[in-house]
């Protein structure tokens, strides 16, 4: 497996001729009519979620699905007056932006070390690695709270929304099984040349781990700018707050003041989702089996 | 070229200590140190914090103040195990797992098989099932509060089918309607997982077992499913550990876990513990009392699912 054939099993049909001539074109045509209706059934609340933030009125009759008109900007104005979007974007964009900087640089070096350098402690460091994976999030929260908020006093501040997430360990897997894809003999050959190891990074690895870098970073995206619990934890002032944090206050505690919460809602929920949905759309290719797989299973 | 490597990896007489005591290429470590760091400093630490204070009376005190914390044994897990809300929530969980996880890997192997085999339509089937997957959960909390309130869209097409109390605010309805939901959500995760295991598996298998008769249902059952078992380990453990996760989807859906506690996860417990009620340790107690049960759910699956 090469950095340039990544992505082309998916396009090959995996199963070979005698296997699918037994098939059969019945079986060929129920098969996409079951996957094609499965995709409708994904996307539909999507669709509902994009069609209720533009009624200025619930309708939840089937009917309502599917207007014909009446449709309003109304409830982006409504929210954007309840939580001040703008700000609420900012905060997510610094929080995520943050993330993928120090996953990209200080994952590019883990991976990097892990996969060309021999040193001492490296089998002993992958095994850590391997191992943090396993510890769930959910038993950190507390001591993590104490440590961050109450012992650092980084409560309200991006940095201690970004701390816990800094490095994102999928992604030090993905860097570290594309750099075991080239010979080692190209970076044995820069040394000679009396390059440091930053430099042979900088200008021999990082142009040919370049597909890498945009799938650890759509994969880094939707952690931290959908993460809800962490920054509700640590963020009391408002205009601290991302965007999912924000909406989800709103839609906790304000919405049953609104003239249509729902819509309000909804719109909140179309603004949060559109940026990660966007991406992924956009750069779906890079979003593959062959590219996430091998980084989940190490 | 070979000579110049050959030199190259010849260590001077100087460094020779170096090599032996760090490796061969030592900058490896410096490399390494910010990763390394920020394991210690954010799992490593806190996981060894969070084991300590379960074990003590720890409470937040005034910044600065110097504050004794005495060790108490297994009171605090007394306390836990005491509360009839921690039970109610550990049994939620299993309920929610009970449902999520089969659900979670029956529909992601098929789908993926089914998209493997798919030619027409491909990247529009693959964006539909990731979609749910790459979107922030409060904002599908939003149109699932909006889709299945009681007057809302499930309960208008249903009539008179409609459950009562609504779905939501359903005792027995609520916490299954979250596992179904979770699972709707992170389905395409688990496909990418399933669709990276069906690369491997030997062609020559299904060519065998199409000369043997075999038709598509029972080339799935003796070819496909033993052949991607790692990877349905692997999807049931990353489930079970997500799953153990849950807090956005009872802390929005149904009010902080309502009704009547009937869907409230250990981890929304813990928040409601710990920091609204301000008993850390309480908290702390229940989180590894969760990580054990997830630990050892982990290693009961993997028993019986590497078994053949």
């Amino acid at each position: 497996m090469s950095t340039r054939t990544l992505g082309a099993p998916e396009t090959a049909p995996a199963v070979e001729p005698v296997a699918r001539r037994r098939t059969g074109t019945l079986g060929r045509v129920l098969r996409a009519a079951a996957l094609t209706a499965f995709a409708l059934a994904f996307l539909f609340p999507f669709y509902y979620m994009f069609i209720g933030s533009l009624q200025a009125e619930p309708d939840t009759s089937p009917a309502g699905a599917f207007p014909t008109g009446g449709l309003t900007l109304g409830n982006y104005r409504e929210i954007n007056a309840e939580i001040h979007l703008l700000r609420s974007l900012v905060n997510s964009g610094i929080f995520t932006g943050g993330v993928i900087l120090g996953t990209v640089v200080f994952g590019l070096l883990a991976g990097y070390a892990l996969a060309q350098l021999s040193f001492r402690g490296r089998g002993a460091l992958f095994n850590l690695v391997l191992l943090v994976q396993v510890v769930p999030f959910q038993l950190l929260l507390i001591p993590l709270y104490v440590l961050i908020v109450r012992g650092y006093g980084l409560a309200d501040s991006y940095l201690g929304m970004i701390l816990p997430f800094l490095i994102n360990t999928t992604a030090v897997f993905v860097f570290r099984q594309f750099f075991l894809q080239l010979p080692p003999d190209l970076f044995a050959a820069a040394r000679v040349d009396g390059a440091s190891e930053l430099r042979i990074l900088w200008s021999v690895a990082l142009p040919l781990v370049r597909p890498a870098l945009l799938t650890v970073v759509l994969l880094t995206f939707i952690g931290p700018w959908n993460e809800f619990l962490w920054p509700f934890l640590i963020t009391k002032q408002t205009d601290m707050q991302p965007l999912a944090v924000s909406l989800a206050n709103y839609l906790s505690n304000v919405a049953a003041r609104a003239a249509n919460p729902y819509g309000a809602v909804l719109a909140g929920a179309c603004v949060l989702a559109a940026p990660a949905v966007a991406l992924f759309v956009a750069f779906q290719k890079h979003f593959t089996s062959t590219n996430i797989g091998s980084g989940v299973k190490g | 070229m070979t000579v110049h490597l050959t030199r190259g990896t010849q260590p001077r007489p100087g460094h020779r200590r170096v090599t032996a005591l760090l490796g061969r290429h030592p900058v490896g470590l410096a490399l390494m140190a910010p990763y390394a760091a920020y394991l210690l400093l954010v799992f490593a630490y806190p996981f060894g914090f969070a084991v300590w204070m379960s074990f003590h009376d720890y409470f937040f005190a005034a910044p600065g103040a110097q504050v004794e914390r005495p060790f108490v044994g297994l009171e605090n897990y007394r306390t836990v195990l005491g509360d009839p809300g921690v039970r109610q929530a550990f049994g939620n969980i299993l309920v929610f797992l009970l449902i999520n996880v089969p659900l979670t890997a029956a529909l992601a192997l098929t789908l993926a098989v089914a998209l493997n085999q798919a030619i027409r339509g491909r990247t529009f089937l693959r964006v539909a099932y990731y979609v749910p997957y790459v979107t922030a959960s409060v904002a599908v909390v939003g149109v699932w509060l909006f889709l299945f309130s009681s007057d809302g869209l499930v309960n208008t097409l249903l009539g008179p089918l409609a459950p009562d109390p609504s779905w939501l605010v359903n005792e027995t309805l609520a916490m299954p309607l979250i596992a179904v939901f979770v699972a709707w959500k992170q389905l395409g995760f688990f496909i990418l997982l399933y669709l990276a295991a069906l690369q491997n598996v030997p062609k020559e298998l299904y060519e065998s077992a199409a000369v043997d008769g075999a038709g598509a249902w029972q080339r799935f059952r003796s070819v496909t499913v033993p052949a991607v078992r790692p990877a349905t380990t692997l999807v049931v453990i990353v489930a079970t550990v997500t799953g153990a996760n849950l807090f956005t989807e009872p802390y929005l859906l149904t009010g902080g876990g309502g009704p009547n506690g009937a869907s409230t996860s250990p981890v929304l417990l813990m928040y409601q513990r710990g920091l609204e009620q301000g008993a850390p340790d309480v908290a702390a107690a229940i989180g590894v009392l969760l990580v054990v049960g997830v630990v050892a759910l982990s290693m009961i699956n993997r028993r019986l699912l590497e078994r053949s």
